[in-house]
């Protein structure tokens, strides 16, 4: 969910960071980054004061009915803003690595600018695109600092995989869940690295390199 | 009907250069960094210049004097690039049908068969480009332009990414979409070679600024323009004979008879001849046992002496005209002045592959 969500904007921002000059750029980068550097703690608190419930945009936001605190969909914005700058950093990479030289001559041919953006920049950095959401959506199973912080803890609710974990190493007789947990965290991690690899390996297959 | 007039500075670099064109190839000729591509990025629309008029076939494309400014994909405007830039993610048939997903027009204009036909690429079709030679690769560039339906078409040094080999492949394509396709070319390169081959018009560009224009045969035969000792005149002549027993053919035309090495052509079929200025040599009377076949009969019109050892001598055989780079002694000791008549004897085998190309007349 939180992957799927930060999606868009984050080839909006990889695209803005990969391709344009504009003033504040240092800044948005700096914003982004911010995530991957600050102590998920921080973030997790930073979140709370904007968007708990008398936070800074969650009041406003409360009143149209879109609630984060305590509820699922916390969980996800705070995956999503963790998860955010290696999305970014691996979709910028990847436009930046696209040809320049074929969205010209796209051009020539008659494709106006948001068609080449669509048929020849997005499926030439599809590699990097795709590495960004699953990196994104790993950053995402393991979140805690964030989470915990932000929405807390709560089963069903608002649990990540690793306070969940973190959770039955703390009551008697829980190593056996906590044991499951992993084994599953340990597959759902491997499942993503390597069907990452097998969509970027098809898609350099396709490019013929 | 081609008119550019472009000044752009970037640096040390300065670009001012107008001409005006008319036929079907126009080449842009000059040494590398003469601003030949700049010149075609902004006629494509790829550069915004800081001063410039862009008129094709009287649509005005560019001119910053009144702020039109057509962008890139609304030009039809067909660009083959040295590099032939296909799209890697799509097949062969994918990248020729590219620009016609974005043509407002649904009808006109050549079918995927016909240019598929055109440059022998049917076999190709569902290949990727990854999986193709560079010579393969450009004849799709170019089918792939033309299909786009383009008003003019912009080839810049297309065949400098080549080898010989290669370059020998795709000539000939190139002169049949001047003969069959019908769309204006301008070609850019700096090999005389190409340029005496395929163009109508030829226009010069020496640091940025237009060294000379106009029609092909004119500007070929200017000495100083070109590099080493490429110039040469340039004929218009129709097969006449095979000789088949000698392996040998007969052109006949404005200065006599030619013969050249056997050409797989038939026979009215028209080629197009450059004389290399050094390749002719002049001789004042008949001579006897000669082994060169061609002995034209013509009156010297012009000597310019050159810098060095050389001079030119510029003869007028019937209605054409040859060019012969003589030394500066033989031009003494022939007594060689405007007015005498004199013989301008070519070797046969001086005409090879690289000096005679077929045209339509």
């Amino acid at each position: 969910m939180a992957t799927l969500a930060s999606l868009l904007p984050g080839l909006a921002v990889a695209y803005l960071l990969a391709r344009r000059e504009f003033r504040g750029r240092a800044l948005l980068d700096g914003l982004v980054h911010l995530p991957l550097i600050l102590p998920p703690v921080v973030t997790g608190y930073l979140l709370l004061l904007a968007f708990g419930r008398r936070g800074w945009f969650g009041a406003a936001l409360a009143e149209i009915g879109i609630v984060f605190s305590f509820r699922w969909t916390g969980a996800a914005l705070a995956c999503a803003v963790m998860g955010f700058p290696l999305m970014v950093r691996a979709m910028r990479l990847s436009l930046e690595a696209v040809d320049r030289k074929l969205e010209q001559a796209a051009g020539t041919l008659g494709a106006p600018p948001a068609a080449v953006f669509l048929v020849v920049t997005l499926p030439l950095s599809l590699p990097g695109i795709l590495a960004g959401a699953v990196l994104a959506f790993a950053k995402a199973m393991g979140e805690f600092g964030a989470t915990i912080t932000f929405v807390s803890n709560i089963p069903g609710e608002t649990q990540t995989l690793p306070s969940a974990i973190y959770t039955l190493t703390q009551v008697p007789g829980g190593e056996a869940g906590a044991l499951r947990l992993t084994l599953v965290s340990v597959a759902l991690s491997m499942a993503a690295l390597l069907a990452s690899e097998w969509l970027a390996r098809r898609a350099r297959r396709r490019l013929g390199a | 009907m081609i008119e550019v007039a472009v000044r752009h500075a970037r640096g040390a670099f300065a670009l001012d250069a107008a001409f005006t064109a008319e036929g079907r190839v126009t080449a842009l000729f000059g040494r590398s960094g003469s601003g030949k591509s700049t010149l075609v990025d902004v006629i494509a629309g790829l550069l915004r210049p800081d001063h410039g008029r862009v008129v094709v076939d009287g649509v005005t494309l560019l001119d910053t004097e009144c702020g039109v400014r057509v962008p890139v994909h609304r030009r039809r405007i067909g660009y083959v690039f040295q590099e032939a830039r296909l799209l890697p993610h799509l097949s062969v048939r994918q990248n020729l049908l590219f620009g016609r997903w974005f043509s407002r027009e649904r009808s006109g204009g050549p079918s995927l068969e016909a240019v598929a036909d055109l440059l022998g690429m049917a076999p190709l079709l569902d290949r990727r480009p990854a999986g193709l030679s560079g010579g393969e690769r450009q004849r799709v560039a170019i089918g792939r332009a033309l299909l786009a339906r383009p008003r003019l078409l912009l080839m810049d040094e297309p065949l400098s990414a080549l080898d010989e080999a290669r370059k020998a492949e795709i000539l000939p394509y190139v002169a049949r979409l001047r003969d069959e396709a019908r769309v204006p070319i301008v070609y850019v390169s700096h090999a005389v070679a190409e340029v005496a081959r395929l163009a109508d018009t030829v226009v010069v560009l020496d640091h940025g600024r237009v060294a000379a224009c106009g029609p092909a045969a004119e500007v070929l035969r200017r000495g100083a323009l070109f590099p080493g000792h490429e110039t040469g005149a340039l004929l218009h002549l129709r097969i006449a004979a095979h000789d088949e027993a000698f392996g040998l053919t007969h052109l006949d035309g404005p200065p006599g008879r030619l013969t050249v090495p056997r050409l797989g052509l038939p026979i009215g079929a028209g080629v197009r001849v450059r004389v290399r200025a050094r390749d002719v040599l002049v001789a004042r009377e008949a001579p006897r046992s000669l082994s060169a076949r061609n002995v034209l009969f013509g009156t010297v019109t012009a000597v310019t002496p050159g810098d060095g050892p050389h001079a030119r001598v510029e003869i007028a055989c019937g209605d054409a005209s040859l060019v012969a780079e003589v030394t500066r002694l033989a031009v003494h000791e022939l007594a060689l002045a405007p007015g005498l008549p004199v013989l301008a004897i070519v070797k046969s085998v001086a005409f090879d592959e690289e000096t005679i190309g077929v045209v339509e007349i």
